[in-house]
């Protein structure tokens, strides 16, 4: 075998090794249901959940709740097929968590809750104005 | 608010003019420059004098466009919508270059700018190359200048432009009433980019962009022209350069991030950072085939697909970060100007005609049938530009996630794929054995400098630097505590890489050829990097873990990263005694900072009153009652004495909370303080703000004091100095029949100082109000309820809360400088390289032969 083959298998073999470690490391975006459907499968996978805050009928953000010391916080978000979901957030409230208008959570199921090791919040753009 | 004035329309329509300008210059160069690269007969150079005339013509108006733009900014006006909304007249000269680039119009117009610049330099440098190297040069620039040419015809928008009037972008009744309308102000530069390093980093990644166009321009010129080989001398050193600058400006946003933003690092392996480090990548892998190619005439069809390979990811890169299609995995905001039709044709473009091009006459390319043995430095040399790609693959894949599902979408299917939920462990995990592969081969190739080595010479030639590395990697693991096998290897093949480079570039210096040290220089700083990455970033650790039990809610047992301290009281946090002292603001003309309890607003929020004197180290800086300046308003710095436990030094801290609109809300960034062996970086995860639903005031104690007479408010003693009449409440001025008085109260407070508290009671058009004096330093809230003129006394309503607070995370980043010193170190290794390279090419070019 010629050693340019050799190099060549072997390059190959490693690309491969990179897709599926990269597939197998991906998250994916899903809905309550099918997070709480993972996680009784027994599967602890991060999923990343896109949501909103749930709000009363004046627009107000209900439900949500600094703990004691202000460390962590629990909100509860609507996913996008309108189920509402506590979730916890084991860090202080991110300052502009009132104003984003979508949340994407990164977490799962532990009994029963939804537990965020983090989220991404999407905030009204103001980057580019439009209006004075 | 409306200013009579003139609206500079003359500018606009100059700057336009000049963008249509250099778009038709730029098509008619490449044109003309084809024509005389697609003609063998030399004696006849019209064309060629033709191209080169249109070229300056295009060069000259880009330049023109740019000068135009920034002097829009420079003169602040705001009528037109790229002034508005990048700039402000709060800023000093050198943020008005960064508001320059802060619009993608402006970004576009940097590149611009830097390929024409490049464009004459090639003209000036090159002789045979001139003509086909330009035509891909123009032929690129023609795009750029569509991008921000602004010409709309019908629905069809070609590019977007900055010279747009506000008028015509904002639909506002204001202009329905008075067209000539211009505000006052701008919205400004986003506050996050007013940093010294957004002045000199977007400038420093498009000439890397710019620059990794000369080695594609002279590869597709060689495969045109069917002069295979004789491309790769002229573009070498340009690549080199390419690679310096493309990687210190990577190292400059990273240092950014790092300074400014606070998830604790330099490097998050955001889409945006990605998308950079990709093709750099690809770059420094071209570079070495084309090194191999110089010295054996091998790997020439690697060369050219990796130099293709790394113009076409710059392209792909804008794409990504321009189009819009980032939107859920980036923290970062890019508005999609619906420019990303356009920007797609740009990409496959040139994907297209590169691969028309090299398949046309990739038969013909010559190849070396003797194979590489395993003991020459070309081998390994090609063995590291294997691993370089494939490194670059590894973080290609991710970062197209969102690609590939708009791709599957596009096909009808579904696809969902996330990021990783943990991206920097995940791209760590591969990225670390890359490098560490890059280190061993970056160590061992380079003893097959000079000589044709066998297994023996090789052997003595090793065996050295082996020992020595094994010894100080001991030392290392017995002084720092390193049991993580990874680490162990990181460390020994980075400090393999170092001893044997520094070897060959001592061996080097010995024999003279110090000119050739370049290589080995810049390995030594790429292998310090690897080191000081590894210790800064699996050895963080956050030293402000508690194990406060947050919430029982949680079924396991979390730790909290964060620590809780309130205003003047110590807290101790890992060997220090953390004292979070004060509230600042940063005044222009003022050192240090401003507490902000002192400081009474205005209408503009960038004007406050202070209500005490501010001095510092003797010099007296304003008088109570005078107006200050800050530059910067959104900004908030917290000032946080660390005490040593152990040997009782301090040093104090200023992490900051800037107000960010443009963000969406608040923006933490560090305070970081550097020793010689780690960097302690401390910043403010959450502040109290008194005014939200979440504070919980006591119930309302009302007191009657006299004049002069003591009392005490949350503790702090409290002095009742009098009553005064006061002009105005909230700059509206006291009508004749209405009465406002304030009582001044002074309270003591920690270290000596004075605090003034004016709670005011106000009649106006016989409304009684008594507007509540919120102090957040003494956690009170203070109305005046009565006034008894009698006695002349008052009774004071008093409600308190928890002291004010602040929630801080601190990091300890050990062996940091080894990173920003192997930066340094590779800058200056790849300098060295590049003039060697490119006094090569002059003499070739010299001879005639280039």
């Amino acid at each position: 075998m010629k050693k340019s083959s050799i190099i060549g298998l072997v390059v190959i073999a490693i690309a491969v090794a990179i897709i599926i470690s990269t597939s197998s490391s991906a998250s994916s975006y899903a809905n309550f249901d099918e997070a709480y459907a993972l996680a009784t499968k027994g599967s602890d996978e991060s999923i990343h959940v896109v949501g909103e805050l749930k709000k009363n009928a004046l627009g107000e953000v209900v439900g949500l709740q600094p703990s004691q010391d202000m460390l962590s916080v629990e909100f509860v978000l609507v996913d996008e097929n309108n189920k509402e979901q506590k979730v916890y957030l084991n860090q202080p409230m991110p300052t502009d968590l009132l104003k984003s208008d979508k949340v994407v959570v990164i977490g799962g199921y532990k009994s029963d809750r939804f537990v965020a090791d983090k989220v991404l919040l999407k905030c009204p753009s103001k980057y580019e104005e439009t209006s004075l | 608010m409306i200013l009579a004035t003139t609206v500079h329309t003359a500018f606009g329509n100059i700057g336009h003019l000049l963008v249509i300008i250099s778009f038709v210059a730029s098509i008619v160069a490449a044109f003309a420059y084809g024509k005389a690269a697609s003609t063998d007969n030399l004696s006849d150079n019209s064309w060629l004098k033709f191209g080169r005339y249109s070229f300056w013509i295009h060069g000259t108006a880009v330049l023109g466009t740019a000068v135009t733009l920034f002097l829009i900014i420079y003169n602040n006006y705001f009528e037109y919508h790229y002034a508005w909304s990048h700039a402000s007249k709060d800023l000093p000269v050198h943020y008005m270059i960064a508001c320059f680039w802060e619009g993608q119009e402006g970004s576009f117009l940097i590149w611009s700018v830097w390929n024409a610049l490049l464009g004459f330099v090639l003209i000036k440098t090159n002789k045979k190359w001139e003509a086909p190297v330009m035509t891909v040069f123009a032929a690129v620039q023609a795009f750029l200048a569509s991008m921000i040419l602004g010409v709309v015809i019908g629905d069809f928008k070609l590019g977007s432009s900055p010279f747009l009037l506000l008028r015509d972008v904002v639909s506002d009744p204001v202009f329905l009433i008075n067209p000539n309308f211009i505000p006052e102000d701008g919205t400004g530069l986003n506050p996050l980019l007013q940093n010294y390093w957004m002045v000199i980093h977007p400038p420093m990644t498009f000439l890397g962009f710019a620059l990794t166009l000369i080695p594609f321009s002279f590869c597709i010129a060689g495969l045109w022209r069917r002069d295979f080989k004789d491309w790769i001398r002229p573009a070498l050193p340009w690549t080199i350069f390419g690679g310096v600058i493309l990687g210190t400006a990577i190292i400059m946003g990273a240092y950014w991030a790092y300074e400014t933003l606070n998830f604790g690092g330099y490097w998050n392996w955001d889409p945006v950072e990605n998308a950079v480090y990709i093709p750099w990548l690809i770059l420094i892998a071209s570079m070495h085939t084309m090194i191999i190619f110089k010295k054996n005439d091998t790997a020439l069809k690697t060369s050219i697909v990796l130099v293709i390979s790394t113009f076409i990811l710059i392209l792909y890169a804008t794409f990504l970060t321009r189009s819009g299609i980032l939107g859920d995995t980036s923290v970062h905001s890019f508005t999609d100007l619906g420019l990303s039709g356009q920007l797609l044709i740009y990409l496959f473009f040139f994907i297209i005609a590169s691969i028309f091009i090299a398949a046309r006459v990739w038969k013909e390319l010559p190849t070396s049938e003797q194979e590489a043995t395993a003991y020459s430095r070309e081998f390994w040399i090609f063995i590291g530009a294997l691993v370089l790609c494939l490194m670059s693959f590894q973080v290609l894949i991710p970062t197209s996630f969102p690609v590939i599902n708009k791709i599957v979408e596009l096909f009808g299917g579904y696809s969902s794929l996330a990021p990783p939920t943990n991206q920097v462990e995940f791209y760590s995990k591969w990225q670390v054995w890359f490098g560490i592969g890059i280190a061993l081969l970056s160590g061992t190739g380079q003893f097959f400098f000079w000589k044709k080595m066998d297994k023996d010479k090789l052997k003595n030639a090793i065996t050295f630097p082996i020992l020595i590395s094994l010894m100080l990697s001991a030392l290392v693991f017995v002084l720092e505590d390193i049991y993580n096998p990874v680490y162990i290897v990181v460390l020994v093949a980075g400090m393999y890489s170092v001893v044997s480079n520094f070897k060959i570039m001592i061996d080097l210096v010995k024999s003279g050829s110090y000119k050739l040290t370049g290589g080995s220089i810049a390995h030594i700083g790429i292998a310090m990097m690897l080191v000081g990455i590894m210790f800064s970033e699996g050895y963080s650790q956050v030293i402000s873990k508690n194990t406060t039990i947050i919430s029982r809610e949680f079924t396991e047992e979390q730790n909290s990263d964060n620590v809780v301290l309130f205003l003047n009281d110590p807290k101790p946090m890992a060997g220090y005694s953390l004292l979070y002292k004060s509230e600042g603001m940063k005044a222009e003309g003022i050192p240090g900072y401003v507490k902000k309890s002192h400081l009474d607003d205005t209408e503009d929020p960038h004007y406050k009153i202070t209500r005490v004197n501010i001095s510092s180290e003797g010099k007296q800086y304003a008088e109570a009652g005078d107006t200050l300046y800050f530059r910067v308003p959104e900004n908030t710095y917290h000032e946080i004495e660390y005490t040593s436990l152990s040997s009782g030094k301090k040093f104090t801290l200023y992490p900051r909370i800037q107000q960010n609109e443009n963000m969406g809300g608040r923006v933490q960034s560090p305070s970081i303080k550097k020793y010689w062996n780690r960097d302690v970086y401390t910043f403010v995860q959450l502040e109290a703000d008194f005014d939200d639903e979440f504070t919980e005031w006591s119930e309302k104690e009302i007191i009657k004091v006299m004049p002069g007479e003591r009392f005490f408010i949350n503790d702090y003693v409290a002095n009742f100095k009098g009553l005064e009449r006061i002009p105005s409440v909230n700059f509206v001025d006291v009508g004749p029949n209405d009465a406002a008085v304030q009582a001044n109260i002074e309270v003591l407070i920690e270290d000596n100082q004075k605090l003034l508290l004016e709670p005011k009671f106000v009649i106006k058009d016989n409304n009684l109000a008594r507007p509540a004096e919120l102090n957040q330093e003494i956690a009170s809230r203070i109305t005046l309820e009565n006034i008894n003129p009698e006695d002349g006394s008052v009774e004071l309503g008093i409600e308190t809360t928890q002291k004010d607070w602040i929630i801080l995370q601190a990091i300890e980043k050990p062996q940091i400088n080894i990173l920003w010193i192997g930066t340094i170190i590779m800058i200056f290794g790849f300098i060295v390289a590049t003039r060697r390279r490119y006094i090569e090419f002059m003499k070739m070019r010299d001879k005639g032969l280039a």
